[in-house]
């Protein structure tokens, strides 16, 4: 089944200056925080981007929330080019797409009542009575299992789970066509990630919404993600359908995280790579495939050139001269 | 292509055998409670497990369930003056080291027992440099040594822990290493004083998974040359899994379950066990239509219910488990869980009283 495409990266790039002195700041390097990536959300489905830390997965969600502007590329959502937007549309986009992030003691004002903070998106952007405003947190409260009558507390008398729950209804308030999840259970514990992610799951479903997912737990991953791609020092290395790829990992960055993620299994017998070594600095990257200093299959043409992302198996795309 | 593959570590890797011995650790009815505005606080509420040597044994548990308590009472670090042991008695090496006064711990701590913390960029000092600090800490263990002996032991240490170029890392400062190596040199200052128990206390958290992967074999390996005794506190299943021989299973200041790993995973006996172990979504398993959750929140520490503390979550919960604190019950394996469900079964014999 082909859904229809709802946003599109096209060469995707974001590079950071590296400044040196206080008052004249000479430009010494560029942090390649993302370099060149391609990837498309269909509606109502989820993109996971996984990696390890410092590899872009926040700076692309960053990018698509417009909290930072790429160096070069371009985002599209449906039609519009995100980067370029003003006035009424821009207010659109942002009821059009919104935030979960990891951290619910610190993503919500400790100062305004749970109503406020969630009607907050929709009285800034829209033109809403404030009647029709807290109508929709009632609704919204209750789709996301808290009680109507809860509006009216601050978030301090809810636990970590209902707070990510709060957080959850700030973000379907405007009716979003995408909500950028950023680590959305890992703060939380397992029996209350259980929770959110049924609960996001089910959201999905009742809303038809897009979810970009950026996680490191690849068991998470698999149960909330339709697509999954893994990054790796500000690229797109791999990436397939979920189900695909946990079956068939082809890149040897992936073969590595997935056997270094651990499973609830004490008798699991899987094959375990460890890899030498770091992630090395995004400022000065490896040369020809990033990955090549810590690949045990580094061969010569690694260092020297730029793997092609080339397509093995329908919608499984790899980067890797072994291929 | 294998013989590429030098830059896994694979190759010359083997798992190090398991060589458990007598009892070093034996911790009897320890119960910490923290002296609040709210009330009292019941964080640890009548611990009993044993540790022997060389074995690691896995405490598992929600945030709040008493997990770290435990680990700073087993140090004596439980923060003063609120928190108190109120009972209970901890034998280290056969001595109950509750009855040293605080003086000495000094020599129980780093020696005997040391721990590792979640957090490696708390743990060190941002003004000294590694070596400075490794110095310090082994000047505690090796009195007589001049400095210069005491500088190469910690390069030494450092060499053991897997950091590279150990010579040149001593001079380093902290914020000039990466998370895995500050956690390695954490993890060198706590094996320095040849210690018998090691309490690891989410020590892979902050560590990315391939790091995180790296940093567990080299406490392995540590283990199998030196024979130390590891408690692992976690919330991660996969780690448990992967590191422990046995775990405890804590639930609102209690030990709910305990046994060894492979029965805890495949056939857990305490309600709140098969709820954890099934609210874990797993990576080999094809797509899931809806994961188990248990609902509801654990209970306040300052007000736990007279009964069973699961009991409001509970799927299988009576009128008994709201009464009364249910008894431990224990098998012929080792295995034990403090569950009503388990009594009149045949192959489970009570070994506590009940609403203790």
């Amino acid at each position: 089944m082909e859904q229809d495409v709802l946003l599109q990266a096209t060469d995707l790039t974001k590079y950071f200056p590296v400044t040196k002195g206080l008052v004249l700041q000479k430009i010494i390097g560029w942090v390649q925080a993302v370099d060149h990536i391609n990837f498309t959300i269909r509606r109502g489905q989820t993109l996971a981007l996984v990696g390890e830390s410092g590899c872009g997965k926040t700076t692309t969600a960053k990018l698509i929330l417009r909290l930072e502007r790429p160096t070069t590329g371009q985002i599209t959502l449906e039609t519009a080019d995100v980067h370029n937007l003003e006035g009424e549309e821009l207010k659109q986009y942002h009821t059009d797409v919104s935030a979960v992030f990891q951290d619910p003691w610190s993503s919500l004002s400790p100062r305004m009542r749970v109503r406020d903070i969630i009607s907050e998106a929709l009285v800034v952007n829209q033109k809403v009575t404030t009647k029709e405003a807290y109508d929709r947190v009632d609704y919204l409260l209750e789709s996301v299992g808290l009680r109507a009558q809860q509006a009216t507390l601050y978030p301090h008398e809810f636990s970590g789970g209902q707070r990510q729950r709060l957080a959850v209804a700030s973000a379907l308030v405007g009716n979003p066509k995408l909500i950028c999840l950023d680590e959305p259970v890992s703060a939380l514990d397992v029996s209350i990630q259980a929770q959110i992610m049924n609960l996001l799951k089910d959201l999905q479903d009742q809303f038809n919404v897009g979810y970009l997912l950026v996680a490191h737990n690849l068991a998470t991953v698999r149960y909330l993600a339709h697509e999954v791609a893994v990054m790796y020092l500000g690229e797109i290395v791999e990436q397939a359908e979920t189900d695909e790829l946990y079956d068939n990992t082809l890149h040897p960055y992936t073969k590595a995280l997935f056997s270094a993620a651990l499973t609830a299994n004490p008798d699991s017998q899987r094959e375990e790579i460890i890899l030498r070594g770091e992630v090395p600095s995004p400022i000065n990257p490896p040369s020809g495939c990033r990955f090549h200093v810590r690949c045990p299959y580094a061969m010569d043409i690694c260092s020297q050139e730029i793997p092609e992302r080339k397509e093995l198996a329908p919608g499984h795309f790899v980067s890797c001269h072994l291929y | 292509m294998t013989s590429q593959a030098d830059n896994y570590q694979a190759e010359n890797y083997y798992e190090p055998e398991k060589n458990i011995g007598e009892v070093v650790l034996d911790v009897r009815d320890l119960r910490t409670y923290l002296y609040t505005r709210w009330g009292i606080t019941k964080a640890v509420d009548g611990l009993n497990f044993q540790v022997r040597a060389g074995e690691t044994l896995g405490i598992v548990g929600e945030s709040g369930c008493g997990k770290s308590m435990t680990a700073l009472t087993l140090l004596r670090l439980a923060p003063k003056p609120a928190a108190r042991i109120v009972s209970g008695e901890i034998f280290l090496d056969g001595e109950n080291i509750l009855e040293r006064p605080e003086n000495e711990m000094r020599f129980v701590r780093g020696q005997k027992i040391s721990m590792i913390l979640q957090d490696p960029m708390t743990s060190l000092n941002p003004v000294f440099t590694i070596g400075n600090q490794m110095v310090e800490a082994l000047g505690m263990y090796y009195q007589e040594e001049q400095q210069r002996g005491l500088r190469d032991r910690a390069v030494d240490i450092l060499r053991r822990m897997g950091v590279a170029a150990p010579e040149r890392r001593v001079m380093d400062f902290p914020h000039q290493m990466s998370g895995g190596m500050k956690q390695r040199v954490v993890g060198a200052m706590a094996i320095a004083g040849t210690p018998r128990v090691l309490i690891c206390d989410e020590p892979t958290t902050a560590l990315d998974v391939t790091i995180q992967a790296q940093y567990l074999r080299l406490l392995k390996q540590v283990q199998a040359e030196s024979g130390v005794s590891i408690i692992f506190i976690t919330h991660d299943m996969g780690v448990v899994a992967k590191m422990c021989d046995r775990a405890l299973v804590m639930y609102a200041g209690r030990v709910v379950e305990q046994g060894d790993i492979r029965t805890l995973f495949k056939n857990p006996s305490h309600p709140y066990t098969k709820a954890l172990m099934a609210s874990v979504p797993s990576m080999e398993e094809k797509h899931v239509d809806k994961l188990y959750s248990i609902e509801g929140q654990p209970p306040a520490l300052f007000d736990l219910p007279v009964g069973c503390r699961f009991a409001n979550r509970c799927e299988f919960v009576t009128d008994k488990c709201i009464e009364t604190y249910p008894p431990s019950f224990a098998n012929e394996q080792g295995h034990s869980a403090d569950c009503w469900l388990l009594e009149g079964q045949s192959e489970w014999r009570q070994v506590t009283e009940a609403g203790v």
